[in-house]
């Protein structure tokens, strides 16, 4: 066990348990900045993947921009209705979860089942991979492949993306504007 | 070397909490932050699949614009439930259960 692999377990478990976390505490807020945690565990398990642009961008785009939004609208929307909502979550606290919990629960058993006979390390194509050696190395420049590959493969998805992103945008701010007398 | 299976493993804890919070949570702004996770656990898929293609980068260029459409989805997304709050002043996806203005 070498030192990446003691490294990719701590990240993992990181990110595993402040999900837990985030997933069962009461207090909204903390959730929240415990999300800020999972994300930059995620991070970490990206760069252990070696894509270190994606891992950069997940920290840019999510911890700079999302949970910045989220922390926005939940500021935004009140107090009183927080804590309208703590009262109401002791009072029915069963039927709810138990049911939740073993959704969740089952289809992760699925999964597993599913991942561990699927034997993703001697897939067809990734065997063709390790034969023509289009591996991804430690060494390999990847950020200037991905740009190249941006103008030149992949321009027209980036197009696309680009049109959908300015629609959300005047979309959310026309939505978030203040209502005219009608 | 990492396995790939770890990495799915660790993947798909991530999506069945954010499953988890979806059908559990009654606030809106929690039930935002469980897709998030299960976008999470998509991208980390597509990450760990992309180490297997260096020439055309596949899985991260694809990672890259899920994460663009996640900083879509969640302006659009809060946006919505401002409107809502300021409509029904609740932000419970329960409560908000009126089709006519």
């Amino acid at each position: 066990m070498n030192l990446v692999q003691v490294l990719f377990y701590i990240m993992s478990f990181i990110a595993v348990v402040s999900a837990v976390i985030v997933a069962s505490t009461k207090n909204l807020v903390r959730s929240v900045f415990m999300f800020f945690i999972t994300l930059f565990a995620l991070a970490g398990l990206y760069v252990l993947a070696l894509a270190d642009f994606v891992a950069i961008t997940q920290i840019v785009i999510y911890v700079g921009g999302i949970l910045v939004l989220i922390l926005f609208a939940f500021m935004l929307s009140g107090r009183e209705t927080l804590n309208v909502l703590h009262q109401q979550k002791k009072s029915f606290i069963s039927a709810n979860r138990v049911a939740a919990l073993l959704l969740a629960g089952l289809f992760f058993i699925v999964l597993v089942n599913m991942i561990l006979k699927v034997d993703a390390n001697n897939l067809l194509w990734i065997k063709k991979a390790l034969a023509t050696s289009s591996v991804v190395l430690p060494t390999s420049d990847m950020t200037g492949n991905i740009g190249v590959n941006l103008m030149t493969q992949y321009l027209l998805p980036f197009e696309a993306i680009s049109i959908l992103l300015m629609m959300a945008l005047i979309g959310a701010a026309h939505l978030s504007r203040k209502e005219q007398a009608q | 070397m990492i396995s790939m299976t770890d990495f799915l493993i660790v993947s798909a804890a991530l999506f069945c909490i954010g499953l988890y919070m979806v059908v559990s949570k009654n606030n809106a702004i929690q039930i935002l932050i469980g897709i998030e996770l299960m976008l999470n656990a998509a991208v980390l898929n597509l990450v760990a699949f992309g180490k297997f293609d260096r020439f055309t980068n596949g899985g991260q260029m694809f990672a890259l614009f899920a994460i663009v459409l996640a900083a879509a989805t969640t302006a659009v997304a809060l946006a919505i439930i401002l409107n809502v709050y300021r409509r029904y002043k609740t932000i419970d996806p329960n409560k908000v259960d009126k089709l006519r203005d």
